[in-house]
């Protein structure tokens, strides 16, 4: 991009950062342009980005490639979203179930399989860890396999929460809140990263008043 | 056919995906790459079903004369460019993604900047919650302050320069306690996840066909 492009870019980012910003000040139409351009464009980028990694190179490009079977078992995918564009007629729209129920499908088949593989298994694997003496990586490992526990008990709401299964309860919370307060803390320091960002673009890219 | 094909589709498309994770074998090894490959597709048609949707919504606006049609001309104007950016770049430089292509101009000086500073103005109402939430009324609220001050201040500079505990127990906390509640939280969400699936699979739940 030459220096004039990248220095209009500059201005239009500026504006559009000052204006999302005026939002600290009240809702007002320069904020409310700022937001729906964002939605005009990340809807925009979207598509874009869809048809270019997914549509056109596993359908258009692999039927243009593929050979056999492999070529003409791209028409079902193909077929599958064109039924999808039924929803534009009234008449014909209770066909586009049927794609709904193709990623449904994968949703689920995949809700099964990935979750017990993916998330179950390797964090039940890295939860039960060894404790091999009196130290403090033991007791952490304890710490940590305490916390697992309790916290799924204190979400387990088919009993009443009395006598152990209450204690356990009170101890999940403990650990629960510690965990909000963490993630709290870390996601507010990550906004104000954000914001330390978008002041320096401001003072610095924009107005030149820091290098 | 309204009901029962798609409740077919969805049973059959799990139940070989479930079968082609135990059965590694052809011809059920290559089916979940497949599959997914079959989803992507499907869901870039519903991505251009989504994005006519809002335009539809938006052009109605501006034909009604409706409040909010100046806004909503901006979105569609912004949307249709950011559209013709991306098929100019597509013919000019073979990838929209070039990074002489104009639809980076528009990713790099439109989206970046929006996307950024709409998310950096979150810390001023972040911080302005934290303010309510923050009040130490009982031991568990105090734990979330506590736990949260000792993060942000273990976090920046200025923790390790007022005392060397802050990173080492902000550290401690991210590595134990807040790992353990995570861990809990996301095995039961996955259990869960898996009980969910089961019922759609075997058509107990149905919400998706209304």
């Amino acid at each position: 991009m030459g220096s004039t492009t990248m220095l209009i870019g500059t201005w239009i980012a500026g504006f559009l950062t000052l204006a999302i910003f005026s939002f600290l000040y009240k809702d007002n139409p320069v904020y409310k342009l700022a937001e729906h351009i964002y939605v005009g464009v990340s809807a925009g980028y979207w598509l874009i980005y869809v048809a270019f990694f997914d549509v056109y190179p596993m359908l258009i490009q692999g039927f243009q490639d593929e050979t056999g079977l492999e070529k003409w078992i791209l028409l079902v995918p193909g077929a599958l979203g064109l039924i999808m564009l039924s929803r534009w007629f009234p008449r014909t729209a209770w066909l586009s179930r049927w794609p709904i129920a193709f990623t449904v499908g994968v949703g689920a088949g995949l809700g099964i399989t990935a979750n017990i593989q993916g998330y179950v298994m390797p964090q039940l694997q890295a939860t039960l860890l060894p404790v091999t003496g009196w130290n403090i990586v033991s007791l952490n490992n304890v710490i940590l396999t305490v916390g697992v526990i309790t916290t799924i008990l204190y979400f387990y709401f088919s009993k009443p929460h009395k006598g152990a299964l209450g204690w356990m309860a009170r101890v999940g919370i403990v650990f629960i809140m510690v965990s909000f307060g963490a993630s709290f803390g870390y996601t507010l320091m990550a906004r104000i990263s954000l914001l330390i960002g978008r002041l320096y673009f401001l003072l610095s890219d924009l107005l030149h008043v820091i290098d | 056919m309204k009901r029962t094909v798609p409740l077919l589709i969805t049973f059959l498309t799990g139940f070989f995906l479930i079968v082609s994770f135990f059965v590694p074998h052809e011809p059920f090894g290559q089916l979940e790459q497949r599959l997914l490959v079959w989803f992507a597709i499907v869901s870039g048609f519903a991505m251009l079903l989504g994005v006519d949707s809002l335009f539809r919504a938006h052009l109605k606006r501006i034909v009604r004369a409706r409040e909010g049609r100046w806004h909503s001309l901006a979105l569609l104007l912004s949307l249709v460019v950011t559209l013709a950016v991306g098929i100019i770049g597509f013919a000019r430089f073979g990838s929209p993604f070039h990074m002489q292509s104009p639809f980076m101009f528009v990713y790099t000086y439109g989206i970046i900047p929006l996307q950024a500073t709409m998310f950096a103005l979150l810390a001023f109402y972040i911080a302005s919650a934290s303010y309510r939430a923050f009040r130490a009324r009982n031991t568990v609220a105090t734990l979330l302050l506590v736990s949260a001050v000792i993060v942000m201040l273990g976090r920046v500079p200025i923790g390790a320069a007022i005392s060397q505990f802050f990173p080492v127990a902000q550290e401690w906390i991210m590595d134990v306690p807040q790992l353990a509640a995570k861990r809990g939280i996301q095995i039961g969400a996955a259990l869960g996840a898996v009980s969910m699936s089961l019922r759609i699979l075997l058509g107990i739940e149905r919400s998706y066909l209304s």
